[in-house]
């Protein structure tokens, strides 16, 4: 019970209070570049969670092996090579054996993987020694997180297409400030997650 | 004499005609993450420009070397082993900056101005072109985190690099430098350089995370029909 419920705090900590993307920054170019329309929005998220859950979990035994064999100061090396094979190694066997998930998720697994989001959930997990089960609960609210914020922003830029805006503040600015508001919003949740479950 | 003139105008394209940050829009991350104080601001954008001097030597001394097809990860590795090495300098002599700049620090490795640099200009350039471009780039990375690191600590946390101003901190506007004063500073120092920009006669900066991106010519998405006329920059198109 008390393990479940420090799990679930994992979950909604890494959704809401610290968003990936509102809050710790990561994954911005996705964010800023990808949110014009909802359909790439969900397509690009839907791939993140699925790289990130899957990097987490190849590389928690990795990692396990370089501290192990004192190894520790390999890891952003190990890390970025494993995670860019894998991406390859992924989009070749979606191509191959499920096409279906392929034509979904595939035009978007190139982009991730230099993405640091996905980099980034695999470095949180190892700096704040979290065990498998946690590290598998961060990853995927990390990528659940990245969603909720495309899918809110991708609306929101829906609606600023037909706005009359300043001049100078056209394109990149406003999308900026905007992204700002949504942000706020997500301050809003300060605590949220120590009420529910502490 | 004429070599002299084009080493420092590759130096200083990276300033200000072709600011990564502010012109390019690249390497949002660390611009808003790290410029909650002046102090990590010019950490953050000291250990970026080392590693971007470094790996555009390198890259650029075996672009030779280096089969045209496995490049990317060659440059990953690259980039990844100097990170390591500018993360194990800052571990061990300024363990607080490490602190302050925490995942931060190995994310490096990511950073599209670095891989950005290392396919546009490194790979195909000499040795010392290479490493004056990656100096002048670097420049300019850390003189925008600056900027916006400035404007960030004086109005949220009412000092200057540590250093408290007497009635800004008194009440300090705690938002600057919480995250949704990142987003919205980082839009209107966007919004100020694309007015001056335009008075110039020169484009507007738009966010061109996909030409940027290293991994633009292989990417589906990209190569799509999008609705808005693409700009490229010349290093894009070379």
């Amino acid at each position: 019970m008390e393990m479940t419920k420090g799990l679930l705090m994992i979950l909604m900590t890494a959704i809401l209070t610290q968003n990936f993307v509102l809050s710790k920054f990561l994954g911005i170019c996705p964010f800023l570049g990808v949110s014009k329309k909802l359909n790439t929005a969900v397509g690009m998220s839907a791939a993140v969670i699925f790289v990130m859950a899957l990097a987490t979990a190849v590389t928690y035994p990795i990692n396990l092996l370089l501290v192990s064999k004192n190894l520790a100061y390999l890891q952003t090396i190990v890390f970025i090579l494993v995670i860019a094979a894998l991406v390859q190694l992924v989009e070749i066997i979606l191509k191959k054996y499920i096409p279906a998930l392929y034509s979904a998720l595939g035009i978007y697994l190139p982009l991730i993987t230099t993405n640091c989001a996905v980099l980034g959930v695999v470095i949180l997990n190892v700096d704040n020694g979290y065990n498998f089960a946690q590290s598998m609960f961060n990853s995927v609210g990390a990528g659940l997180g990245f969603m909720l914020a495309m899918v809110m922003f991708a609306g929101v830029r829906e609606r600023m297409e037909s706005c009359e805006i300043p001049k100078f503040m056209r394109g990149l600015p406003i999308t900026l400030v905007a992204a700002s508001l949504v942000s706020v919003s997500f301050l809003g949740f300060t605590g949220i997650v120590e009420h529910i479950f502490g | 004499m004429a070599e002299k003139k084009s080493l420092f105008k590759e130096f200083s394209k990276g300033i200000i005609i072709e600011n990564p940050v502010l012109r390019l829009v690249l390497g949002t991350c660390p611009t808003l993450a790290t410029t909650t104080s002046v102090q990590s601001a010019l950490g953050m954008g000291l250990a970026a420009s080392i590693v971007l001097v470094c790996s555009n030597i390198v890259i650029s001394a075996l672009r030779k070397v280096i089969p045209a097809k496995v490049r990317i990860p060659a440059y990953i590795v690259v980039i990844a082993s100097f990170v390591t090495i500018v993360q194990m300098l800052v571990k061990a002599f300024t363990p607080e900056l490490d602190e302050q700049l925490g995942v931060y620090l190995p994310l490096i490795v990511v950073n599209c101005i670095i891989l950005g640099r290392a396919e546009a200009f490194a790979g195909k350039n000499p040795v010392l072109a290479s490493a004056v471009d990656g100096l002048g780039m670097g420049v300019g990375f850390t003189t925008a985190l600056f900027l916006m690191s400035t404007v960030r600590e004086i109005l949220g946390a009412g000092s200057f690099y540590g250093i408290s101003i007497p009635v800004l901190s008194n009440n300090p506007m705690l938002i600057f430098i919480l995250p949704p004063g990142g987003f919205f500073v980082f839009g209107l120092l966007m919004a100020t350089v694309n007015k001056i920009a335009e008075s110039r006669g020169k484009p507007r900066a738009e966010l061109r995370g996909c030409e940027a991106c290293p991994m633009a010519a292989s990417c589906t998405l990209h190569n799509a029909p999008q609705p808005e006329p693409e700009q490229k920059s010349e290093e894009a198109t070379a």
